[in-house]
């Protein structure tokens, strides 16, 4: 067997020859530029069209922003520059605009010296938000997040800080009237006391305690009108307060919905049908043009609050479609796990369904708030001062009259920059649950 | 939970502030200062500056009621109303005067229950084309496109003007001046037309703005002018006295100069110590202090200043006083007296 | 459970069963929901009465029969300035179906086009189309309207460049012309129209063309403000040209003799062609029936194509060769082009931001539509034998068009919904006749926002029924 092999086989190679370099068109940027633009024709095509394109949009777009004009008071005053520099004809941006007006198109009318306030509030809504989203911080930290929305509107708004103090107070009113009514009579009665005692304290206790306690220890920082809100601040604000506040009615909205109760099954879905069936800037002239007309004569709201009470329900209609979406995808045995260990509607929900459900539904509740965000520059249809209703103003004065592109442009880079980030992270978040999940 | 306390809070912070009861004036000087609706921006009329403080001419008189009442032009709080919701933030009681350079009409003033003060500026809609068009009236304009601001008594006038006249025209609305502009530039329309002091205002921000004339038509009458709720006469008498006061201080050489001068020392001039109170008690009459005008023309100066100092001939927008001038010198401005 | 077969003692009801009985409670519940919601809507309406009596204003619909007083650009029906509001709010009402059928159409293409190109082998090519998708999706729609609007305005040659040297020209053989007011492309018109035609006299007169701009039907309102009389049809002028018609064809197509036939179109003429456009279709669908059943008999499958060419052409092309069809071409005249459909900047910006803002989010859906199908279905089509393109057509699309189409419903119901932004660009929609115009003229905000509230209700609401019954006839049926 040996001699035949050796014969047959006249030479073996006995050691490994030296690992050579592959071919030059296989390997490193030629190989990668040959698989992924010119694999095949239509991929040529497609390459060279593609460039084209490119080409053309930043030969336009680069000299116009990167030789645009930043120190100037004025856009005759840009003008004069550019002329002065690059000769006339040419056309380049005035980002002297932005320079001149940035604070104004962040913070509207706020105050200058309490720029910080805000920025405090946004840093408080990031450290109320993270127990929500990052499941691995400790479960106390959920009474920060309870207490995120009252630091906030007293940062946001100023004035006494009796005011958030008192009603904040309404909760544990809540809770303690639930306890009393649980001992003395059970669930339902608890129930209806949490809900009926804080709203006649709201009524009629919270008002006079204010001014009592302002009274005697008046602590309280610098009141800001709603008046000299403006800019992306009001973006954030109503999207923020949108969102926040319609998740319960939202949560609730959905459980309506699934309920087996005739009315209120028929109720939740006419609400939920009719709000998203009409345009949210139908739902803001209602709240500009109507809402005064349905509450008791003599009201009147400002009218960020009505506005925000519009979104708010607005927002809470699609966030219950979202829950709704995280009820249908827990499996059955859930809910019969519930029953099986006895829990009453209310107990099952709080402990086995919700929790499981919101957090499968947490990355539609951000794109939720994401269409929200954008949707926010709406408001400048009803007179309010968001961005683009800034960006009017600010062509309004005779200095920058007939300025266009350049706070459009300034605009749409920051919201891009919001919305971008926030959809990164519902995307991650998604991969998580599905990994999670499998 | 978290929504019924934070609207519970903000129904009682609601139901606390508001009650628009008739009485304008105590709600006013309860809150200590003056809700005034103004334009979202347009250029000499309202604009917010760098800071955030709120000029031109309709601001300017925003500020004299205020400092008529208050003593204090800074006691204001603008609120940006669009074409759209002016007269409802005026009706809900959520602003308590609209210089919004708002047409006087008689649907406005009767139906949508409104009541005007005055005239602060006569205005009228003109035509602005480019130069090199050719056109030198707008009876030439058959056939053309025209750019109109919506939400106003402009595109009435304008379907009026054309029907009469028997000519086509091709309607382009927009929403907002400065892209009315922009259109305009790009030569999407061949003729802007509004407010002919609009048209001033946008001219002279252009690169080179004697490449487009006004159109010697003006076809509509546009007396702009601020109003109040129907149903307050006491507050309604206040707007209109202190605008009347802007105007007579020009008639009678008062200005913000010489006011504290001619208040302290009195003149022989009985009708100016009766506006500047040296005489007689006209702000008792009206539930003001006595010093109520010379505060009102000490904020910003009579009715020719104002309008020097926000669209007259020394600004860009370079307006012409015109029908604006007073009735002494053949405009129409004509207060009546102070007695 | 053991509550529910328990027999209630007899007489033994009492008033605490209602709360702590099972079966009486969900009752108790929902009667005590009942009495909350009807007492909250009444406190609602009570308040409101009470507010319009304080300023001293009515609930009346009658401000719609009033002259409108406003002119409106692109009408679908005839208007003018004249008309009731009522009508200004029913052109305004056509105006946004109109864009919302083109945007709901092209972003759909849109929107396949880019999801599959984000799918794409080429790396130029799927970055380009993130940016795309990226870039559209996280910037406010009420900015890409109007940059695209102002994009429009300024990239575009205005029509006076289009005079000799003025370095712009027209397209198609001189038939459409790219302005930056819009696209007027050439308008199929009727000389034998069945709406009549207007017979000029053959004196060198100018031609009137208010007949052939005045009633748009079925096209892009390609009409300008006509203020002269417009060539409305009347039964008198049916009349007339019924008498032309005759007088033409006892003439033998010699019309110099009587007089010039303006052509001109009218609803009754693209009824009858889209008519028959629709029977040949349908006809062409119980051809392909017949054959596959055939097919399934026989094995053999009769070549169809021809025959259902011919069904769905030859009967409208008959009908356009009967009444005269012909085009009528925009032409440059004193300050615009006279003649032709003009499709408005407005219309055009509206349509683009709309579709181009959609097509982002139906690209995602698409996209995750076709990964959402398993390898293994493509694999198993190609073990069996079938083609890539057939794999495609009746493996993958099928089963992934069951994931796209439920979130493309909520898409085009967004989409609608956004064409309410159409107030930015000046295109007359619903929102900005009777909301906007209409209430700003008459006051009458409470009976404007109702109407327009419960039009985009309604709308809504068909549009995502007649999606959902298409849902279910393409939903994986399980037996």
């Amino acid at each position: 067997m040996s001699d035949t092999h050796a014969q047959t086989q006249p030479f073996v190679r006995g050691e490994m020859l030296p690992e050579s370099e592959p071919p030059l068109a296989e390997k490193g940027a030629v190989k990668w530029l040959r698989e992924n633009l010119f694999s095949g024709w239509l991929n040529i095509l497609l390459t060279v069209v593609s460039l084209y394109v490119i080409w053309v949009v930043l030969s336009t777009v680069v000299p116009w922003t990167v030789l645009g004009i930043w120190d100037a008071d004025s856009l005759t005053g840009c003008r004069e520059i550019r002329d002065a520099r690059y000769g006339e004809g040419m056309e380049v941006a005035c980002w002297a605009v932005i320079a001149d007006r940035w604070q104004q198109l962040l913070f509207g009318f706020y105050p200058r010296d309490l720029y910080a306030r805000p920025v405090l509030a946004l840093l408080v809504f990031f450290a109320g938000i993270a127990p929500v989203l990052f499941t691995g911080l400790p479960r106390k930290l959920l009474w920060g997040s309870l207490a995120a929305p009252f630091v906030m509107y007293w940062l946001l708004w100023g004035g006494s800080i009796w005011g958030p103090i008192v009603v904040a107070l309404g909760l544990a009113v809540g809770a303690l009237a639930f306890q009393v009514g649980n001992r003395a009579q059970g669930a339902l009665l608890g129930g209806i006391l949490a809900i009926v005692v804080p709203i006649l304290y709201w009524l009629f206790l919270a008002g006079p305690l204010i001014r009592a306690l302002a009274s005697v220890l008046p602590i309280g920082i610098e009141f800001v009108p709603s008046d000299d809100f403006g800019g992306f601040m009001l973006s954030f604000i109503i999207g923020i307060a949108g969102i926040t506040l319609s998740l319960p009615l939202g949560i609730l909205l959905a459980l309506g919905r699934q309920s087996d109760l005739f009315i209120i099954n028929k109720v939740s879905v006419a609400f939920i049908e009719i709000i998203r069936g009409v345009p949210l800037i139908v739902w803001l002239f209602t709240a500009s043009l109507l809402l005064n007309y349905f509450l008791p004569p003599g009201t009147n709201f400002d009218l960020m609050l009505r506005v925000i009470i519009m979104v708010t329900f607005f927002a809470s209609a699609y966030i219950a479609e979202v829950v709704r979406g995280g009820l249908a995808a827990l499996p059955k045995g859930q809910y019969e796990a519930g029953d099986a260990l006895g829990l009453d509607y209310a107990k099952s929900m709080r402990l086995i369904i919700l929790p499981q459900a919101l957090k499968i539904a947490i990355p539609g509740i951000v794109n939720t708030f994401i269409g929200l965000f954008k949707d926010t520059t709406l408001v400048v249809f009803i007179g309010l001062l968001d961005p683009i209703g800034l960006s009017n103003s600010i062509r309004a004065t005779t200095d920058w009259n007939g300025i266009y592109w350049e706070l459009f442009v300034f605009i749409g880079i920051l919201f891009f920059i919001c919305c971008y980030s926030m959809g990164r992270y519902s995307l991650a978040l998604e991969r998580k649950l599905t990994r999670e999940n499998r | 939970m978290k929504t019924s306390v934070f609207l519970g809070a903000l129904t009682v912070a609601g139901f606390a502030a508001g009650a628009s009861a008739a009485q304008t004036l105590d709600d006013v000087q309860s809150r200590g200062n003056l809700n005034c609706g103004v334009t979202t921006g347009l250029v000499g009329f309202a604009a917010p500056d760098a800071n955030g403080v709120w000029e031109g001419f309709d601001v300017a008189v925003c500020r004299a009621v205020a400092a008529a009442i208050f003593g204090d032009p800074m006691a204001v709080e603008f609120v940006p109303t669009t074409g759209q919701t002016r007269f409802t933030a005026l009706a809900s009681g959520e602003i308590d005067l609209l210089a919004r350079n708002t047409t006087w009409t008689f649907t406005r003033d009767t139906d949508l229950n409104n009541e005007f003060v005055g005239i602060n500026y006569y205005d009228g809609q003109g035509f602005m084309v480019p130069r090199d068009l050719g056109v030198s009236s707008a009876l030439e304009l058959d056939g053309a496109t025209v750019c109109i601001q919506t939400g106003t008594t402009t595109e009435l006038n304008l379907a009026d003007f054309f029907r009469v006249n028997n000519i086509e025209y091709e309607p382009v609305p927009i929403e907002t001046n400065a892209e009315a502009q922009q259109q305009y530039l790009a030569g999407a329309c061949d003729v802007y037309t509004t407010d002919a002091s609009g048209l001033a205002a946008t001219r002279a921000t252009f690169e080179d703005p004697s490449a487009h004339v006004i159109l010697p038509e003006i076809i509509s009458k546009e007396p702009l002018g601020p109003l109040v709720r129907h149903g307050d006469n006491e507050w309604g008498d206040i707007a209109r006295w202190v605008l009347n006061a802007l105007i007579a201080a020009e008639e009678l050489g008062v200005t913000s100069a010489n006011v504290e001068q001619l208040a302290e020392e009195g003149t022989d001039n009985p009708e100016i110590n009766r506006l500047l109170g040296v005489e007689g008690e006209l702000g008792a009459m009206i539930g003001l202090s006595n010093d109520w005008a010379v505060n009102a023309i000490a904020a910003g100066g009579n009715y020719g200043e104002l309008f020097e100092r926000h669209i007259g001939e020394s600004t860009p927008i370079g307006l012409a006083r015109g029908l604006n001038a007073q009735w002494t010198e053949g405009g129409l401005l004509y207060a009546p007296p102070f007695r | 459970m053991s509550a529910i077969s328990h027999e209630p003692q007899a007489g033994g009801f009492r008033l605490s069963q209602l709360i702590y009985d099972t079966r009486y409670r969900s009752l108790t519940i929902q009667v005590v929901a009942l009495i909350l919601l009807v007492l909250g809507l009444s406190w609602l309406v009570s308040n409101t009465v009470q507010n319009l009596e304080a300023l001293g204003k009515d609930f009346d619909f009658g401000f719609l029969t009033q002259p409108a007083g406003y002119d409106i650009n692109q009408r679908l029906i005839e208007y003018d300035s004249q008309m009731s509001h009522g009508r200004a709010a029913l052109v305004g009402i056509l105006n946004t179906l109109l864009v919302a059928l083109l945007g709901c159409a092209a972003a759909t293409i849109l929107g396949v086009f880019f999801g599959v190109l984000r799918l794409s082998k080429n790396w130029l090519v799927a970055r380009l189309a993130a940016v795309y998708v990226e870039g559209f999706r996280n910037v406010p729609l009420l900015l890409w309207i109007i940059a695209i609007f102002a994009i429009m305005a300024e990239g575009m040659p205005q029509p006076r460049d289009f005079r000799e040297g003025g370095g712009a020209s027209m397209l198609v053989g001189d038939s459409v012309a790219v302005t930056n007011r819009g696209i007027y492309i050439p308008n199929v018109v009727f000389t034998r129209s069945l709406g009549g035609n207007e017979v000029v006299a053959p004196e060198p007169e100018e031609p009137d063309d208010a007949g052939t701009t005045g009633v748009a039907s079925g096209t892009y309102g390609g009409s300008r403000i006509a203020t002269g009389g417009a060539g409305v049809s009347t039964g008198q002028d049916d009349q007339d040209a019924a008498d032309a018609r005759n007088a033409q064809s006892a003439a033998g197509e010699d019309d110099a003799a009587e007089g010039e036939i303006v052509p001109s179109s009218s609803a009754l003429d693209w009824l009858v062609v889209l008519g028959l456009l629709v029977l040949g279709i349908i006809a062409a669908r119980m051809v392909t029936a017949w054959a596959k059943r055939k097919q399934e008999a026989t094995g053999k499958r009769p070549r169809t194509l021809w025959i259902n060419l011919a069904l769905i052409l030859v009967a409208p092309a008959i009908a356009l060769f009967l009444l005269g069809a012909q085009f009528d071409y925009p032409v440059l005249g004193g300050f615009n082009f006279d003649g032709g459909v003009h499709l408005r900047n407005s219309l055009i910006a509206l349509w683009f931001a709309l579709s181009l803002y959609t097509g982002a989010f139906v690209a995602e859906i698409v996209r995750g539509g076709i990964l959402a199908i398993s390898k293994g279905q493509s694999e198993a089509a190609f073990a069996l034998g079938l083609r890539p393109n057939r794999t495609m057509r009746l493996i993958i699309l099928p089963q992934a068009l069951r994931v796209i189409i439920p979130p493309l419903i909520s898409q085009y119901l967004n989409l609608t919904k956004n064409s309410s932004l159409a107030i930015a660009v000046g295109y007359m929609d619903a929102r900005s006749t009777l909301g906007g115009i209409t209430i700003n003229q008459t006051g009458r905000e409470l009976e404007g926002m109702l109407l327009l509230g419960l039009f985009y209700l309604v709308l809504s609401l068909v549009i995502s029924s007649l999606m959902n019954v298409y849902n279910n006839s393409v939903k994986l049926k399980e037996r």
